[in-house]
C-alpha cells in the first residue's frame, strides 16, 4: 500500500511525459520519451554494458572509501587517544578538508593519470573527512566514566580500544561510513563524467556527446537506482546490527 | 589540624580526632593500609581538598560523608589513581599510588553509565577478568560463582538495560571482585536505589566483604547509611573539602536493619553526625 502511494506522483508524471511527446510529436536530440528510455535501459542492461559499467564505478567508490574511511577510522581513533596529535593536526585538518574533491581532478590526473587509481584516491580523499570528523565527535562523546572503568580495571590500551572505545562509538562510526558512501558514489561519478574513462558517468558522457538521450535519461535513473538500493542496504545493515538489543554482536 | 576531641556519653560511640584514630578491637587493625598525607587539591583556581592527613587500617569500612563540594569523591578516586593529588601524596601499603592498581577496585555511582551496554551481565563481570589476563577457559566457571555470589546466578545472559537498578549495581559489584581486590572503593554506589533494594545490598555489601575481609572506602550521603555501613564515618566540610572529625561507630556486627537503626548507640551517633553536619552548613 505505500509503495503503491509512493509510486503514484512518479508514474504519473513519466505518462504526462510519454503522452505531451507523443501529442505534440517533437523530434529531439535532447529529449526522450519514458517508453524510449525504458527500452533503451533494457538494451544497455541486456548487452551487459549497465552492468559492466556499474562494477567499475562500485569498484572505484568502494575502493576509494575503504581507504578513505579506513584510515579516517584510525586516524580518529589515534587523535581520541592522544589529544596532543589531535591538537596538532587541526589547522592541517581544517585547511585540507574544506577543498572540494573536484578541484583535485586535475591534480589526479597529472599525478596518476586516467584509470582506477586517480578516481580511487579522489574518493579516498573525499570520504576521509566526513568519517574523521565523525569519529572525532564519536570519541570526544564518549561516556567518561566507561574509560574510567577501562581505567580501574587496567585494560591495555588494546583491549581499551577494542573492548571499549570500537564498541560505544560504533553506532556514530557506522552513521559517518553511510555519509560517506553516498559521498563515494558522488564524487566517482562526478570523476567519471569530469575526466576518467570509466563507470557508469563515463557511460552517461558518452550518450549525451553521441545525442542519445535515451540511454543518457536511463542511466541517470539508474545512477539514482544505485544510490538508493546502496543507502537502503547500509541503513538494513544498521537496524540489523544495532537494534535495541542487538548491539551486542557487535562486541563479540 | 581540625575539631577537637570530644567524647560522646556512652561507651559504644565516641567522636576521634581524625590523625589519631586509637587502635580497636573488631574488624580493623591498626596497620594501615591507605594514608592521606597532607593531601590538598584544586579544580583549576577552585580549591576542593585542603591538607587532608587520613590513615585507613586493614579491613576497616571507613565511610566518608559531607555536602556535596567537600572533595568525598576526589579523595576516592586518588586512592583509586584516577586523580594525582597536586599536593601530598596517598599511599597504598605504604607505596605511593599513581595509578590504578590490581588490589583496588573502584565502584561507581551510576550504573547505567558505569556497565557496558553491549555486553551481558556475565561479559561485564568477564572484563574485569579479561583485563586481569584470565585465561579465557576458566572465565565462565569464574563468572558463575562470582554473579552467583552477588545473587544474579539467573540473569548471566541478560543485558543491563533488561535488569533493574538494584541488580546493575550488583553486577558491578560482581565485576569489582571478579579483580580479587584488597580495597573497595564505593562512590555513592546505592545513591540511586530505592530505599528497600539499598537496605538489601548494604547487607549484602557487609555479608561479602565480612568473608573476604576486604578494607572498604565507602563514599555517601546518607548519614544513615554511613553509620550502619562503617567502623568509622569520616565527616568533611565543603569549600574547600577538609576532614572536620571522625565519628568511631562500635556497634556490634553483625548488624541488622531493625535492631542495629534502633539501638541507642546508633540514634545517639546519628544525633551527633546530623547536628555536626547542620553546624557545617550554618
Amino acid at each position: 500500500m505505500k509503495l503503491l502511494k509512493a509510486l503514484i506522483l512518479p508514474v504519473l508524471l513519466l505518462v504526462v511525459w510519454e503522452v505531451a511527446m507523443r501529442v505534440s510529436g517533437i523530434e529531439s536530440d535532447s529529449l526522450a520519451m519514458p517508453s524510449q528510455i525504458a527500452v533503451a535501459f533494457y538494451e544497455a542492461l541486456r548487452d551487459g554494458t549497465i552492468l559492466r559499467r556499474t562494477a567499475e564505478t562500485l569498484r572505484a567508490a568502494l575502493t576509494g572509501l575503504a581507504i578513505g574511511g579506513g584510515s579516517a577510522l584510525i586516524v580518529s581513533i589515534v587523535f581520541g587517544l592522544i589529544p596532543a596529535a589531535a591538537r596538532l593536526a587541526q589547522f592541517s585538518v581544517e585547511v585540507l578538508r574544506p577543498v572540494p574533491a573536484v578541484a583535485l581532478i586535475p591534480v589526479a590526473i597529472l599525478t596518476l593519470g586516467f584509470g582506477y587509481a586517480m578516481e580511487v584516491s579522489l574518493v579516498a580523499f573525499a570520504t576521509f573527512w566526513p568519517v574523521l570528523i565523525y569519529g572525532q565527535s564519536a570519541i570526544v562523546n564518549i561516556e567518561p566514566q566507561l574509560l574510567d572503568v577501562s581505567r580501574v580495571l587496567r585494560l591495555s590500551t588494546l583491549g581499551r580500544v577494542t573492548k571499549v572505545v570500537l564498541p560505544a562509538t560504533l553506532p556514530r562510526y557506522f552513521v559517518a561510513f553511510r555519509l560517506a558512501t553516498a559521498v563515494s558514489l558522488i564524487v566517482a561519478v562526478t570523476v567519471e563524467i569530469a575526466a576518467n574513462p570509466l563507470g557508469i558517468g563515463y557511460e552517461l558522457m558518452t550518450a549525451s556527446q553521441s545525442l542519445h538521450p535515451d540511454l543518457m535519461f536511463a542511466l541517470v535513473l539508474w545512477i539514482g537506482i544505485v544510490g538508493w538500493v546502496l543507502n537502503g542496504a547500509l541503513l538494513l545493515a544498521q537496524r540489523r546490527l544495532f537494534g535495541p538489543a542487538a548491539m551486542v554482536e557487535l562486541a563479540r | 589540624m581540625c575539631a577537637a576531641t570530644a567524647t560522646f556519653q556512652g561507651s559504644e560511640a565516641t567522636i576521634m580526632n581524625n590523625v589519631a584514630p586509637t587502635p580497636r578491637a573488631g574488624a580493623a587493625t591498626a596497620a594501615p593500609l591507605i594514608a592521606f598525607h597532607g593531601v590538598s587539591h584544586v579544580f583549576g583556581t577552585r580549591p576542593v581538598l585542603q591538607d587532608i592527613n587520613l590513615t585507613i587500617g586493614k579491613s576497616e569500612f571507613v565511610c566518608m560523608v559531607g555536602p556535596s563540594g567537600c572533595g568525598k569523591t576526589t579523595m576516592l578516586r586518588m586512592v583509586g589513581g584516577l586523580q594525582a593529588p597536586a599536593a601530598g601524596e596517598v599511599t597504598f601499603a605504604g607505596k605511593r599510588v599513581t595509578g590504578p592498581a590490581q588490589e583496588i577496585s573502584f565502584m561507581f555511582q551510576d550504573y547505567s553509565k558505569a556497565l557496558l551496554p553491549w555486553r551481558t551481565a556475565a561479559g561485564n563481570v568477564s572484563l574485569a577478568l579479561e583485563a586481569n589476563g584470565v585465561p579465557a577457559a576458566q572465565r565462565a566457571e569464574r563468572i558463575k560463582d562470582l554473579l552467583g555470589k552477588v545473587g544474579l546466578a539467573g540473569h548471566a545472559e541478560h543485558f543491563p538495560a533488561q535488569l533493574s537498578g538494584g541488580m546493575q549495581q550488583r553486577v558491578q559489584i560482581a565485576r569489582c571482585l571478579a579483580q580479587e581486590p584488597s580495597v573497595l572503593l564505593m562512590d555513592e554506589p546505592f545513591g540511586a536505589l530505592d530505599a528497600m533494594t539499598r537496605q538489601a545490598l548494604q547487607d549484602e555489601i557487609l555479608r561479602i566483604i565480612q568473608a573476604s575481609r576486604t578494607t572498604v572506602v565507602f563514599v555517601t550521603h546518607d548519614l544513615e547509611e554511613a553509620i550502619y555501613l562503617g567502623d568509622r564515618v569520616v565527616a568533611l566540610y565543603p569549600n574547600p573539602g577538609r576532614i572536620a572529625q571522625v565519628f568511631e561507630v562500635d556497634l556490634p556486627k553483625p548488624r541488622n536493619q531493625l535492631t542495629t537503626r534502633e539501638s541507642p548507640a546508633f540514634l545517639r551517633l546519628r544525633r551527633a553526625l546530623f547536628d555536626f553536619i547542620r553546624e557545617g552548613e550554618a
